[in-house]
């Protein structure tokens, strides 16, 4: 495969998501040299995408809405017309699944969430990358041997900014660079998995996009030990968290989990009371800028790891905070 | 239709605790100290798929690409209600690789149609989102493009009716609703359920249950593990605020000190 890169924009119903930058970033790390071409999926005619040397826009009927294998049968027509090196996309939900269907397509290796990525050199040998593996507790060295190299790179690892364009083109000479169309010709089945309805859900404070989050874990006991935990989070604005136990036994949804299979969160400060810190809780929040422990064992990883700690029993430590904020807010 | 035949993908991984160790060669988890499980997305595709076999009829099968040792697993399926094991040997994991997901994906694919050949065809295939341990989001989404099904990954959601399969997925403020005529396969997400803990009589009967055991060659794939690393972890000293209630006005102060209180 010889020709530009392909990085694969993750767009819902026309707008853009930020973490779409990333691949185009991670692009040009791979192809310092190249120009790249953004592939634009199903939707109306996009502007051109900043950050790309050109704009590939795939129009068809059956691509308006999400549709994953029709997106991926399509991405794979146009691969097919245009040999790209490597088409890469952000290890979105989205992103992820739409790869995977192109390398089923063209029963090629698929590499999922990329931290780092060297192409064959001379090209047509593999390709070297480090990946993530258990949501990021690990890390996998793997050699990429492929006609048409397929990767996801991890999100939140590259920047979110517009890459700067190759060093042979003046990017500010080429104003308005040409979308080019592409109609593919999608068989009888593309559009069977596609979005057919949404279902709105009012969300208050969000777990993601908390400034403070305040987690419980099996030291919390029961569903009832929950009641303390919930008031320091109303006092401070914050969102609850959970372990995996907890939403195990019951006492939260499954929505409040925080983890490996659960949610990431980057708070200005995570407090966790009554959690240990096993390895796939703490891939989920160790983006916080500030970890702050409640636990009675000095000793427990999630202690040790923080920042700040108190140790003891939560049942007693947490409602004590609550009345001091209270007691000083008057 | 005279009950759903459905076929759930699992594999076994080790549950590391609060570290990952691995071998001196760098090229696998030292588990010698670990207990293994499913993967939790696994977990919860085979308890969705005993709600679908509860309301709906019919039997399930549970499959794994694996070692000879995880025949564990797929005895914990059968004492939570899973009628069928299938334990698939392939030459990686008979030397004790994780296969590449291509090859993985050939060889749950391959097994599919043995088992179809000698029975009735599956209505719906259910696989985790992604696998805990590689973490690939692919071997379902290969699986059911070689057996040319349908199949919509991250999945929190499943309903059957007449024959269609709705399935609902988290987007960014609600849900995204996609519908498939079956035979169709769904990768499961955690928090589509809470799986069942084993009763007693499953437990008894998960020890006589038969696994069946079918070996298998593939041609390996193109990503090829060469050697795993520990990410550095950034520790900072951790400052202690005191111990017990006492604490709380240092707390009180950190949170002003951070501007959140
Ligand atoms: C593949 C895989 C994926 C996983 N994904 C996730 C995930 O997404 N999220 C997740 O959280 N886990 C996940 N887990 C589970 C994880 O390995 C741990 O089992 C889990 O995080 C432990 O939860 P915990 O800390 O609440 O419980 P424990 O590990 O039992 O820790 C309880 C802690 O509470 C402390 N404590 C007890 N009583 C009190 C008290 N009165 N006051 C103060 N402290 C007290 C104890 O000292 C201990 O440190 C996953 C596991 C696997 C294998
Ligand atoms: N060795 C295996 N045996 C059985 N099923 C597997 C195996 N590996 C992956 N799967 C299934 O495929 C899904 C996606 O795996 P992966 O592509 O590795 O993320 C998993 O959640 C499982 O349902």
């Amino acid at each position: 495969m010889s020709g530009v890169p392909f990085v694969v924009i993750d767009h819902d119903r026309g707008v853009v998501g930020d973490d779409t930058r990333q691949a185009l970033a991670f692009a040009r790390a791979c192809f310092p040299e190249l120009p790249i071409a953004a592939v634009v999926i199903g939707g109306e005619q996009p502007e051109p995408i900043a950050g790309a040397d050109s704009t590939f826009h795939i129009r068809h009927a059956a691509l308006d809405d999400y549709a994953p294998e029709a997106w991926g049968d399509a991405l794979h027509e146009l691969a097919v017309a245009q040999s790209p090196s490597a088409i890469v996309a952000t290890g979105t939900e989205r992103g992820n699944e739409v790869l995977a269907h192109v390398a089923a397509i063209a029963d090629q290796p698929f590499a999922a969430n990329v931290i780092e990525a060297a192409p064959g050199d001379p090209p047509g040998t593999p390709w070297r990358i480090r990946r993530l593996r258990w949501g990021g507790s690990l890390l996998e060295d793997a050699r990429l041997d492929a006609t048409l190299p397929i990767l996801s790179c991890a999100l939140h690892v590259f920047p979110n900014v517009l890459p700067n364009a190759a060093p042979d083109r003046d990017r500010e000479a080429r104003p308005g660079a040409a979308v080019v169309e592409f109609v593919p010709n999608l068989g009888p089945d593309a559009g069977r998995t596609r979005i057919v309805d949404r279902v709105q859900v009012a969300e208050g404070i969000t777990l993601t996009t908390a400034p403070v989050v305040v987690s419980g874990g099996r030291g919390v006991g029961s569903e009832e030990g929950f009641a303390a935990i919930e008031a320091l989070a109303e006092l401070l604005g914050a969102a609850v968290g959970c372990s995996r136990v907890v939403t195990n036994q019951g006492w939260r949804p499954h929505a409040d989990q925080v983890g490996q299979t659960g949610k990431r969160v980057a708070p200005d400060l995570y407090i966790a009371c009554g959690i240990s810190g096993a390895i796939q809780h703490w891939v989920g929040m160790q983006a916080a800028k500030n970890v702050l422990a409640i636990n009675t064992d000095p000793d427990a990883p999630m202690v040790t790891k923080a920042d700040y700690a108190v140790i003891g029993d939560l049942h007693e430590i947490v409602p004590a905070i609550v009345d001091e904020i209270r007691r000083r807010r008057g | 239709m005279s009950g759903l035949r459905i076929l759930v993908c699992v594999k076994r991984v080790p549950a590391p605790g609060a570290q990952i160790t691995l071998t001196p060669d760098a090229r696998a988890v030292d588990a010698r100290n670990l207990a293994f499980t499913t993967s939790p997305h696994e977990e919860c595709a085979v308890e969705a798929a005993l709600q679908l076999v509860e309301a709906h009829g019919g039997d399930i099968t549970v499959l794994t690409v694996g070692p000879p040792e995880a025949e564990e697993q797929l005895r914990f399926s059968v004492s939570v209600g899973v009628q069928h094991a299938v334990l698939v040997s392939n030459d990686e994991m008979a030397a004790g690789d994780d296969p590449d997901p291509q090859a993985t994906a050939r060889t749950i694919a391959d097994t599919v149609r043995t088992l179809e050949a000698e029975g009735d065809p599956f209505d719906v295939l259910l696989f985790g989102n992604e696998s805990a341990d590689s973490g690939g989001f692919q071997v379902g989404v290969r699986v059911a493009r070689m057996l040319g099904i349908p199949i919509v990954n991250g999945i929190k959601g499943i309903d059957l009716a007449d024959g269609v399969l709705t399935a609902r997925r988290e987007g960014d403020a609600g849900f995204e609703v996609y519908r498939m005529a079956l035979p169709a396969a769904v990768g499961v997400k955690e928090g589509i359920n809470l799986p069942r803990y084993p009763t007693l009589p499953g437990r008894l009967r998960s020890k006589k249950a038969e696994v069946r055991s079918i070996a298998s060659t593939t041609e390996p794939g193109g990503l090829t593990m060469v050697r795993f690393a520990t990410p550095t972890v950034e520790l900072s000293e951790t400052v202690l605020l005191g111990a017990g209630a006492s604490a709380a006005a240092a707390v009180v102060d950190l949170l002003g000190e951070l501007g959140l209180a």
